[in-house]
């Protein structure tokens, strides 16, 4: 992991690491980035992105270490390979980032969204929804008699087919994290 | 040793720890308690300029001419919003600033209060970092941390925004220390490539040098290596607008500019060369063309501080990200243990070739008749000030490639020029700061008409510190660079790209009480560029040139380095394709 971190000017070894394909790919790659926790980090890191017109498919950030005051931002983001590599050369180059990731290339990784769901329906379509809860696994969190409140955790995936199975049955509003992703292993 | 102090002396204070003997600046309301500091002081000398623009400018051009750190002290809301260009400018040449705002107290930021902006908001994607110092106790540290930001790694533009309450307020004063920084940029770079690069060197047939500022921020020592580097090579050197001076003008290996308007043999040669050796340039558009046809047949080499610019544009195949000093050391160090190998005989053959291309003497001009012709007069300034101890700056347009033309530097830090963010209005102030550094040297400013007028109020300046700049004016009445694209590009529609109230220099000299000087006779020439150099004190010089003159060489918008348009027997008309004129 530690030969495709790249910090700070980079690592020398990671000169190799640069060398991209110029293909036309979009790939989808999940970031995640150390940050100082300071004001306007968070500014400037999507700045960068609207700035230089990269695409943010799911951004999360929240101070992991208080001590170290550090914070870390997960971005889903995409692009071809060469806009992936821009993307993580320029967020290295912020003066306030400590740490760049890209768990889509180091390895495996594991990938989580929380997502709460407010379905309203009665009779039947409140039962069903309730029973594909459970086969999800979601939780309910609110529940008044014309509606419920499920809470549900997985990859985004699940989340999506979720979603897509309560639409029918009454769906009315969706918050939903973004993603929050680790490197599997030590 | 901590001391207790106000904040505005902790500023003062931490300015003469980092070794600053010039701040350019403008007072205001939320920067009044630092300018009483500057008041009760001899260590700091303060420039006051006439716009916050011209303060940034000035600031650069004192960072250009001595690799410190420029320093600028503005006040709160306009003060701020006035020096963004000159942030902007200093971000895209890796100058080195230090910019210091005011700003309305603490308890009324973000209720709309007079003066007020938000200024670390504004300058965040202008600057390479900025702070919003809330609390007096962590001023003097974000002062010192700021300069080691500046001038680290890639050089920058940096800004530490200040409410007034913070200034008056009293703190512990942390002095300059070796830097805890989390921010340390590798500057050594990795041996294996750098070996692979000495095998490509080895091995090469048509190699070429292609350099940039890189090398000028990298100090002088990087000059040095580079110069032992390109003579024990023997192979040629090109650099961008950028880097003019990192190898001498007058060297037997030296190809002149690149890019869109630069020499024909460096432009051929990097389109021909089977290696490109790319030192602290960035594969900028105005060099590559379009970048499908960018040199097709060359392996490349980068060395970069940045690792963003490392195929950001151009794919390169052998990345060596670190400084170049550091690199060339070692580049040189392993060359000459592997035995100091080159293809020479390829070399000698490649060499015979640019010969060639050379001996079309691209830069050849017809002074003929009563009108003076830009680059004759560019040509006569070289020769009267060539045993000068010479600081050119310029504005942005024609005047600016000419200049870049028919100059020769001789060693780095020498040219001041808006490279990258092209801004009209940079080189005036620019002298004033570089003057200001060197008080003794001949600073001349290169300019426009259009351009000069565009910060003219720095005469003031100039005139209260009598600070003896030369403003070279070349005066076509045109929006010259605009008007040659208008001629190229838009059927000779010369839309808004000539000035018709100009003033009368001579008198406008006059009335800022410095010396004009009119010349429009060739003949006059020489005397009257003599009379400006032999004045004690700053000149304007009015050079009226021929008004519809164009630059050339030029690739044309959408074409490659060996499609180039020539100052002679060009059909101007419609050589540009349709493809190339949305670029710009």
């Amino acid at each position: 992991m530690s030969a495709l971190k790249i910090k700070k000017g980079a690592t020398s070894h990671s000169a190799y690491n640069l060398r991209p394909n110029f293909s036309d790919v979009v790939e989808r790659h999940t970031l995640a980035v150390l940050v100082e926790n300071e004001p306007g980090v968070l500014a400037r890191v999507i700045g960068l992105f609207s700035g230089r017109g990269y695409n943010i498919d799911s951004l999360t950030v929240a101070e992991v270490d208080h001590t170290g005051h550090l914070s870390r931002i997960t971005i889903v983001t995409s692009g071809t390979p060469q806009v992936i590599e821009q993307i993580k050369a320029q967020l290295g180059r912020i003066v306030s980032v400590v740490e760049v990731h890209d768990l889509t290339v180091e390895g495996a990784s594991v990938e989580r969204e929380l997502a709460m769901f407010k379905v309203s329906g009665k009779g039947e379509q409140r039962v069903e929804a309730l029973r594909l809860a459970d086969i999800f696994r979601a939780n309910v969190v609110d529940s008044t008699l014309e509606s419920f409140v499920f809470e549900i955790t997985g990859a985004p995936d699940k989340i999506d087919a979720f979603a897509d199975l309560m639409r029918p049955l009454g769906l009315a509003e969706v918050a939903r994290t973004g993603v929050a992703a680790l490197s599997r292993g030590g | 040793m901590t001391r207790k102090m106000t904040g505005a002396k902790m500023i003062v204070q931490a300015l003469i720890d980092q070794g600053v003997d010039t701040v350019f600046g403008y007072p205001g309301g939320a920067v009044l308690p630092i300018y009483d500091e500057v008041f009760q002081q001899n260590s700091i000398k303060h420039i006051l300029v006439r716009h916050e623009q011209g303060a940034v400018h000035a600031a650069e051009g004192y960072a250009r001419s001595t690799g410190k750190p420029g320093v600028v002290l503005v006040t709160s809301g306009p003060g701020a919003t006035n020096a963004v260009t000159g942030l902007t400018d200093a971000l895209m040449d890796s100058i080195p600033l230090v910019v210091l705002t005011g700003q309305v107290p603490t308890f009324m930021i973000g209720s709309d209060a007079f003066q007020e902006a938000d200024t670390v908001g504004i300058t965040r994607p202008c600057t390479k970092h900025n702070w919003l110092v809330k609390e007096t106790d962590k001023l003097s540290g974000v002062v010192h941390e700021a300069f080691h930001v500046a001038t680290s790694g890639r050089p920058g533009p940096v800004l530490i925004d200040i409410p007034k309450d913070v200034q008056f307020a009293t703190g512990t004063y942390t002095p300059k220390a070796p830097s805890t920084s989390r921010y340390q940029p590798q500057l050594k770079g990795d041996l294996e490539a750098i070996t692979e690069l000495v095998a490509a060197i080895e091995k090469a047939k048509r190699p070429v040098f292609y350099t940039g500022g890189g090398v000028i921020n990298s100090g002088p020592g990087a000059s040095q290596l580079l110069r032992e580097l390109v003579e024990a090579t023997g192979f040629p050197i090109t650099s961008t607008l950028m880097g003019l001076g990192c190898y001498p003008a007058s060297g037997d290996k030296w190809l002149g500019m690149l890019g869109m308007h630069g020499l024909y043999e460096a432009n051929m040669a990097m389109h021909g060369c089977d290696l490109m050796i790319n030192i602290g340039a960035r594969f900028d558009d105005r060099i590559t063309g379009v970048v499908d046809l960018f040199s097709p047949k060359s392996k490349k080499a980068h060395i970069d501080i940045d690792p963003s610019s490392i195929n950001k544009v151009i794919r390169v195949d052998i990345p060596i990200m670190g400084d170049v000093g550091h690199v060339l050391e070692d580049l040189l160090k392993i060359w000459k243990s592997r035995g100091r190998k080159t293809n020479s005989e390829a070399v000698a053959k490649w060499w015979k070739q640019i010969e060639e291309w050379r001996a079309v003497d691209c830069l050849k001009f017809n002074q003929k008749g009563g009108t003076i012709k830009p680059q004759h007069a560019l040509a006569r300034l070289e020769a009267l000030t060539k045993g000068h101890d010479r600081y050119i700056c310029t504005e942005v347009g024609q005047h600016q490639m000419w200049a870049a033309q028919y100059l020769g530097f001789e060693d780095p830090n020498r040219w001041m020029t808006s490279g990258g963010l092209g801004t009209m209005g940079y080189g005036f102030p620019a002298s004033i700061g570089v003057q200001m550094a060197h008080p003794e040297a001949t600073v001349i400013n290169v300019a426009g008409e259009a351009s000069w007028l565009m910060n003219m109020q720095e005469m003031g300046t100039a005139m209260q510190y009598n600070l003896p700049v030369k403003q070279f004016i070349l005066n076509n009445e045109r929006l010259g660079m605009v008007r040659q694209w208008q001629e190229l590009l838009h059927g000779e529609r010369y839309s808004s790209s000539w000035s018709e109230s100009l003033p009368d220099f001579v008198k406008l000299a006059e009335a800022f009480g410095a010396k004009g000087i009119l010349c429009s006779d060739p003949d006059d020439l020489d005397d009257a560029i003599m009379e400006m150099l032999n004045h004690d004190g700053p000149v304007i010089f009015d050079c009226l040139v021929e008004k519809h003159e164009n630059c050339y060489p030029m690739i044309p918008s959408g074409k490659a380095h060996n499609e180039m348009i020539m100052g002679e027997n060009v059909d101007t008309q419609m050589v540009i394709d349709k493809d190339g004129a949305v670029l710009v």
